[in-house]
């Protein structure tokens, strides 16, 4: 402060107590500009739902919810049914993640633990971070030539063991639902890890504390403090994971099989909703079209689905917090 | 079983000898020391408080009594902390162990994401208890002086009370768990004046069958709640970069107070820095 200056001089410095109109006009035109900007995302969406909805109409009508339940997909006599499909789709993204979870969040609780020194920590977690990172065609060509050679014998074994179930009563030869699956957990993996890893982070060290203060192990403190207050962020990822699962397209064509006859068999070839649209979409004309719009329009309603139910169980689990 | 816990309580606090002795114990933070040659026999059955300035050691201190500082990556300690005839920083100690018998209540009240009664059980749970836990979670409310404010709501979250409220259900946490000591870390700054005075009626009440040690930045506090009473002080050291604390004085709150044997205590009581 400096005395000396008269308040009356001191006031004429201050130009901007007025806001000229032109600068309210420029505040106006910003919230008009971001609303607009805002809009385009949500019409984006509503155009390709009702493009895609208008394309299905006519399966709609020709086959009804039989496309649901059966398994013929027959361009010559124009009859189609995506159960193959959407058992693919549901049975290796459910089982992708029956595998990822464990081993993402395995993962992220030992990157946030100091079991291990801090670099070495931060290393495993920037290579997780690069595995998602990979195109998705790199990762069906590894699938192809190394992976599923590599865990054939692995197979053989369940179908030896196993067989007498209707889950492993084929015997494996090359592309299949089983190597999808687990090309799928290599996909899902990065984000159920970053996700947990960072909701592991946000846990309150005072909570940390308090459990230790107790008289808790660490093995304690982790299951029965630590990761109950980051069930909800964790969940959260998971259902993200199992959208990408069930939208992944690319490296589950190039191992899935793409096979159009039902089996139950995870060893045997099957397909997905998103490599059927892929594999197909190219050659087809007529009612196929319509059916294979159909299939999106069932997979844009069950990734709907599972994102809602996401958003519900986040809600949920939030709430005890 | 709880009753032969309450007889060894209560015939330590007749005896009121030593509960803890801090012998030459120095601690740092990698190359840097925090505090160091502290020489301090804590009595049992009392209330000792530690004041001193900001960046004295005396959070440090407080939380080496229990392995806390084990958490801290880079924390050690040469000296020995006696507790009960052992050493608590043999190698052959699990801190896990030391944690049951020595409770502790931190400076932010920090409830578990459970409800009420869970935070309570949860502790008790953990250390083996198998006597009726609704009549422990009854008793150690009411010893923290929270039962009435929690007995409508025991199935809430903890978080859904309020901050004064939630710092007692956490001091009821740490009693759940029948530790003989409890350290307590500024357990009032984040409070308001009523919320305090309840906590410190707590105290009162709870010094008859616990040991208590408590960290405080409030002098009226230390003159109110505590017996003894703990100067720390912080110095530049030649060479080094920042400051290290040490044990000023230690003696009857009554002596610190009025008659201090140091200058630095009476400046520092009187108000005249920190």
């Amino acid at each position: 402060m400096t005395p000396d200056i008269p308040p009356a001089l001191l006031a004429d410095q201050f130009t901007l107590r007025r806001r000229p109109p032109s600068e309210k006009l420029v505040d106006l035109g910003f919230r008009q500009l971001t609303l607009c900007l805002a809009s385009v995302v949500a019409l984006l969406l509503l155009g390709i739902f009702f493009t895609v909805l208008h394309g299905s109409e006519e399966a709609f009508h020709n086959f009804g919810l039989r496309f649901l339940t059966t398994s013929s997909w027959d361009p010559v006599n124009e009859q189609y049914g995506a159960l193959v499909a959407i058992y693919g789709t549901l049975v290796s993204s459910l089982l992708a993640l029956v595998i990822a979870v464990p081993l993402g969040l395995g993962t992220a609780i030992f990157i946030t633990e100091d079991l291990i020194p801090l670099s070495l920590r931060e290393a495993i977690g920037l290579m997780v971070e690069l595995l998602a990172a990979i195109p998705s065609v790199v990762l069906g060509l590894w699938a192809i030539f190394v992976m599923e050679p590599a865990i054939r014998p692995v197979l053989d074994l369940l179908n030896q063991l196993l067989g007498w179930t209707p889950f492993f009563n084929t015997v494996p030869q090359g592309p299949g639902m089983a190597p999808a699956i687990l090309i799928l957990v290599v996909m899902v993996l990065p984000i159920i890890t970053a996700i947990s890893r960072d909701a592991l982070n946000q846990v309150p060290p005072e909570l940390r504390q308090g459990a230790y203060g107790v008289g808790t192990t660490r093995w304690g403190a982790i299951f029965s403090v630590i990761l109950p207050s980051a069930v909800s962020a964790i969940t959260g990822g998971v259902m993200l994971a199992l959208g990408r699962a069930m939208g992944e397209t690319m490296a589950v064509t190039m191992i899935i099989g793409n096979s159009l006859n039902f089996n139950l068999s995870l060893l045997s070839p099957g397909n997905t909703i998103a490599s059927m649209l892929a594999n197909q979409f190219g050659e087809a004309d007529g009612i196929q079209v319509s059916a294979l719009m159909y299939a999106a329009l069932i997979l844009m309603v069950l990734t709907f689905a599972v994102n809602v139910f996401a958003q519900w169980i986040v809600r949920r689990l939030s709430l005890r917090y | 079983m709880t009753t032969s816990l309450q007889e060894q309580m209560s015939s330590r606090t007749a005896q009121a000898g030593t509960c803890m002795s801090l012998q030459d114990v120095t601690i740092s933070y990698g190359k840097f020391e925090a505090v160091k040659n502290v020489f301090m026999d804590i009595p049992c059955g009392k209330v000792t408080a530690f004041i001193g300035p900001s960046g004295c050691g005396k959070s440090t201190v407080l939380r080496a009594l229990n392995r806390m500082n084990d958490l801290i990556p880079g924390c050690g300690l040469k000296g020995r902390v006696v507790f009960d005839g052992y050493d608590l920083y043999d190698k052959r100690i699990d801190p896990v162990e030391v944690r049951r018998r020595i409770g502790m209540v931190f400076q932010k009240p920090n409830p578990f994401p459970k409800t009420i009664y869970e935070n309570i059980a949860f502790g008790a749970r953990i250390n083996g208890y198998k006597g009726d836990m609704d009549e422990l979670v009854e008793r150690s409310l009411r010893k923290a002086a929270v039962w009435d404010e929690c007995k409508d709501k025991l199935k809430q979250s903890g978080l859904a009370l309020s901050g004064g409220q939630q710092q007692r259900l956490c001091i009821a946490r740490a009693i759940a768990t029948e530790p003989e000591v409890i350290l307590m870390d500024e357990p009032c700054s984040a409070l308001d004046p009523i919320s305090t005075l309840k906590i410190e009626e707590t105290m009162h009440e709870l010094k008859r069958s616990y040991t208590i040690i408590i960290v405080t930045h409030n002098m009226q506090q230390a003159v109110r709640v505590s017996d003894m009473t703990a100067f720390f002080n912080a110095e530049a050291v030649e060479g080094g970069t920042g400051k290290v604390g040490y044990l000023v004085e230690y003696n009857d709150t009554e002596q610190i107070f009025n008659a201090p044997g140091q200058k630095a205590t009476q400046d520092y009581v009187s108000g005249r820095f920190g």
